[in-house]
């Protein structure tokens, strides 16, 4: 018995639990997983209301078809009642509605960025663990030293070069969204590079991949089908703290008026506006910043459950 | 501590260095437009000192010559004159620099003082009240965006309650005693918003470091020594637990700087992040490059820094 | 008869666990006597370990616990006392030292600071003092340049040498028991020689006991002078150790030492490894009766209803079987 988990109950009992039949039967994974999961209430109770967010934005519309520019100045400034629930902004326009619209931008800003971010991260990761030599040394030496850039300075700076260009070529809206995905993406794909070229490098010499090569499989059977799954978990959640990270970048960007416009009233950008209004109008401010909160704390807690469940070996 | 491994970790100081200047140099040789564009519509300068600057910024040479002649200006203390704020980029950026290092200085030691503690104390009693009750304030101070909290920090200690100020003033009319009073009292939000986002994150990791320690062999023998638990937890398990810890503090200046630039937004504090907002809205490239870059120095810098304690703490690393 | 130096009786160390109660140690029965070196022995997760832990305290109370019995040194109970008390008799009455040696020295504090650490405790020396006892401790397990080695990090340490000093760190108070849990299982073969040897020398120089953990029965066979097996968190047999190898009584004893390689005996003939078969029951369900029914190759019917107790066969030679 190798003794480095010192004075720890199973330490002694591998063996004899193993011999012991379990219950209920052989279980995948994935199953084993779902059942870690489930244990951890804070992150159901995330996952719940994150899903009820979810369902918010996107069918918010059609439940409260109040438009998101109707310019009334006569309600101005209002704080919340039974005909704007969230209340209304200085140029009467109605906040849930806004707010419904503006998370439907941001989560979609979230999401797309993860996709981003994980896509460049599993192919730089992919490439530099199987290839080794000065080619992983390369990928190495890029991912550090995008890891070394300092992110919001940067993002700020691509905003502000690039966002009239993107502006011309499609749009204000799809534009703004474009680029705030591409550069978010762009400056967070290093944490799953390393997290997958660290599975390559561990699992390129496990006998079940030799057996496979012995089998036959191809290089990219070998990756698609062998190495990626095993690197899933580590990769999931690090893709949930990606989406939460997106959020809360592109919000700060709207808010120091460099994301999206004002016009268009992502969660960010109707804090910015919000700001200066805090001594007579403080809802204002307060249910974006409370919604980016919600969305961005449920999501966290899902990723730590995430983490638990997926990466049994890390006794927390 | 091996004045060899100081010695390599500044050399590799240095390519870092090269390779920020170099990425921040392409960006902005991508960007579509004139950086000068602004200074055409500037009715205050004439065509012929455009003419002369796009000669002397080489905006007609090649890329590379461009590059070289930036990197030469920049080394040598030459970054351009701000024409927005009417003077030299360098001192504008030396006049504001030290207000931001003040303000994530204090920041960065809240954190620690707060995290430090909270974190070994949740880990010693996993799973207690204390712990989960930490763990989550914890998710709390992370997922609340800086900006907001700064915003609600203005709306409870200086709306409601009316006890700080929430514009910052660099010039006070008082002396003494009262001067530096005045100076806490309007650097207090802006320290707290970030120390406590940064101490929320600080304290899962210190949590979750100790627990790694506490697993370990080597304090099953310190306790076999009949110490006390209490210096097993002090003296041997703290000082493992540590050295991940400076790491991440070092990773996680980058994220600093942002969370810096978005309070003095908010504050309203004279530092450099609120400089490069303010250029990027009022066009001023050459105050923005530089910004960019003196932020992008001064992570590398800390970095260096962190090797340097983390050679410091664990010996194995620095005896190579 | 004196009164035995440590006497454990009865010893039940259970471990609460998602699946249920691990009955890691389940009623375990053995004493030493001041200057004997007891060997106990038993295949991994027989309970050998959490034994030797146990005794020591070094037990992680919350899933672990203290079901029954007693652990009694020179007369007193361990298991009641508090912690404060229990750090009185670390290292300065019994020590322990561990398998694995490259893990079980701090790696950031000079080997120097660790033993001046329990000298500095327990004499109430000054940290010089201390430290210049430290040196003394290294020379004394032969660590050559001991003055300037003080000054070493672990990782600048061999293996075999990392052992030294774990030994020297554990002799540094002249305790009266030293646990050694497979002190040599992780080193080579010639340094495992060493290292017993120097135990031995130890041993002889202060007059101290030794509980020595292993499942080599070669190691036992050589340095030990009484021998307890262990299966599945029982005792099986007890014996002098000569009686041990001569007439081993129980099943399992008899399969361990028939399973040890022997050169000489199979040289010229094609002989087979001898081993045990089957595998180690569940600590969590015992079965009812004897543990080691389901492999022993005598099984009777009457072996799967009660457990055996521990009988005296000889003078000195206890056996948990029905035959």
């Amino acid at each position: 018995m190798a003794g480095s988990t010192p004075a720890s109950l199973t330490a002694d009992a591998p063996a004899s639990v193993a011999a012991a039949p379990r219950k209920s039967g052989p279980t995948s994974p994935w199953q084993e997983a779902w059942r870690r999961f489930r244990r951890h209430r804070l992150a159901v109770a995330s996952g719940v209301v994150l899903l009820l967010l979810i369902a918010t934005v996107v069918l918010g519309p059609f439940i409260w078809p109040v438009a998101i520019n109707d310019i009334d100045f006569a309600a101005k400034l209002q704080g919340p009642s039974w005909a704007h629930p969230l209340g209304t902004d200085d140029l009467g326009q109605d906040l849930l509605a806004r707010l419904i619209y503006g998370g439907r931008i941001s989560l979609a800003v979230g999401l797309a960025a993860m996709v981003v971010a994980v896509v460049v991260g599993v192919v730089v990761g992919a490439l530099a663990g199987m290839s080794a030599g000065w080619v992983d040394a390369a990928l190495m030496w890029l991912t550090d030293l995008f890891l070394a850039l300092p992110l919001l300075p940067l993002l700020l700076l691509l905003m502000y070069l690039f966002r009239d260009h993107f502006k011309r070529l499609f749009g204000v809206e799809g534009g703004a969204f474009i680029l705030i995905v591409v550069v978010i993406g762009g400056l967070r794909w290093m944490q799953v590079a390393r997290l997958v070229r660290a599975q390559f490098l561990s699992l390129r010499e496990k006998e079940f991949v030799e057996a496979a090569r012995a089998l036959g499989a191809s290089k990219l059977r070998l990756v698609v089908g062998h190495i990626l799954p095993n690197a899933l978990g580590p990769v999931i959640v690090a893709g949930t703290i990606d989406v939460a990270a997106a959020i809360i970048a592109e919000s700060t960007l709207s808010f120091l008026g460099l994301g999206f416009p004002s016009d268009i009233p992502t969660w960010g950008s109707v804090l910015r506006d919000a700001k200066d209004y805090l001594d007579i109008a403080p809802h204002w401010a307060l249910f974006p910043g409370a919604a980016i909160f919600l969305a961005v704390i449920t999501i966290n807690f899902m990723g730590d459950g995430l983490r638990d469940a997926l990466d049994p070996r890390r006794v927390l | 501590m091996s004045r060899q491994y100081v010695i390599r970790k500044i050399l590799i100081m240095i390519p870092s260095l090269l390779g920020i200047s170099l990425v921040l140099f392409t960006v902005l040789a991508m960007a579509p437009g004139d950086p000068f564009e602004e200074l055409a519509t500037n009715p205050a300068i004439p065509p012929e000192v455009r003419a002369a600057l796009r000669a002397k910024f080489g905006l007609d040479d090649p890329v590379w010559t461009r590059y070289l002649h930036w990197l030469v200006a920049m080394l040598q203390g030459d970054w351009g004159f701000s024409f927005v704020s009417r003077m030299d980029v360098d001192k504008l950026i030396l006049q504001r620099l030290p207000v931001t290092l003040i303000v994530i200085g204090s920041s960065q030691i809240i954190a620690i003082l707060v995290a430090l503690p909270v974190g070994v104390l949740a880990a010693t009693r996993p799973y207690s009240l204390f712990d989960q009750v930490a763990n989550t304030l914890a998710f709390v101070g992370f997922s609340l965006p800086t900006f907001f909290t700064g915003l609600l920090f203005i709306l409870v200690f200086s709306i409601q309650l009316d006890w700080l100020p929430f514009v910052y003033r660099a010039n006070i009319d008082a002396t003494g005693w009262q001067f530096y009073w005045e100076h806490i009292k309007q650097s207090i939000m802006p320290v707290m918003v970030l120390g406590l986002f940064q101490g929320a994150s600080l304290v899962r990791f210190v949590r979750s470091s100790v627990l790694d320690v506490i697993k370990l062999d080597y304090v099953t023998t310190a306790r076999s020594k009949g110490i006390g638990e209490r210096k097993v937890i002090t003296k041997h398990v703290v000082r493992n637990a540590l050295i991940p810890v400076v790491t991440l503090v070092a990773l996680q200046l980058p994220i600093v700087f942002g969370g810096a630039i978005v309070t003095e937004q908010i504050f309203r504090v004279p530092g450099i992040g609120s400089l490069l907002i303010s250029a990027m809205l009022a066009n001023d490239t050459p105050v923005v490059m530089a910004v960019t870059f003196v932020i992008a120095c001064l992570v590398v810098f800390f970095n260096l820094l962190a090797d340097i304690i983390y050679g410091w703490l664990d010996p194995r690393i620095s005896y190579r | 008869m004196a009164e035995p130096l440590l006497d454990i009786r009865g010893l039940k160390t259970w471990f609460k666990t998602d699946d249920g109660m691990v009955r890691a140690v389940d009623g375990v029965s053995l004493s030493i006597d001041r200057g004997e070196t007891l060997g106990v022995v038993g295949e991994s997760g027989c309970g050998k370990t959490v034994t030797a832990r146990s005794v020591l305290k070094l037990i992680d109370m919350p899933p672990g616990r203290f079901e029954a019995g007693e652990i009694l040194w020179q007369g007193r109970d361990l298991i009641p006392l508090d912690e404060a008390e229990m750090n009185k008799i670390r290292a300065r009455e019994i020590a322990i030292i561990f398998q694995e040696p490259m893990t079980s020295l701090n790696p950031v504090y000079t080997v120097g600071d660790q033993i001046a650490e329990v000298i500095e405790l327990h004499q109430k020396l000054s940290r010089k003092q201390a430290m210049v006892g430290a040196a003394e401790m290294l020379k004394l397990v032969n660590i050559p340049n001991p003055e300037r080695r003080v000054n070493d990090y672990p990782h600048q340490f061999s293996g075999g040498m990392r052992q030294r000093v774990m030994i020297a760190m554990a002799l540094s108070c002249q305790p009266k028991l030293l646990i050694a849990d497979e002190p040599t299982t992780a080193l080579d073969v010639t340094i495992q020689a060493q290292i017993l040897e120097l135990m031995q020398e130890m041993k002889e120089r202060f007059g101290m006991a030794i509980m020595l953990i292993t499942h080599a029965m070669g190691v036992v066979a050589e340095t030990t002078q009484r021998v307890v097996v262990m299966y599945a968190g029982k005792v099986v047999e007890e014996a002098p150790v000569g009686a041990l190898f001569g007439d081993p009584r129980h099943p399992y004893t008899q399969g361990l030492i028939r399973s040890i390689p022997r050169v000489d005996r199979s040289a010229g003939r094609q002989a087979r490894l001898e081993s045990i078969p089957g595998t180690v029951p569940s600590l969590l369900n015992p079965p009812p009766g004897c543990r080691f029914a389901a492999r022993c190759r005598y099984v009777m019917p009457a072996c799967t209803q009660a457990i055996p107790p521990l009988k005296e066969v000889a003078p000195g030679h206890k056996v948990a079987c029905i035959l």
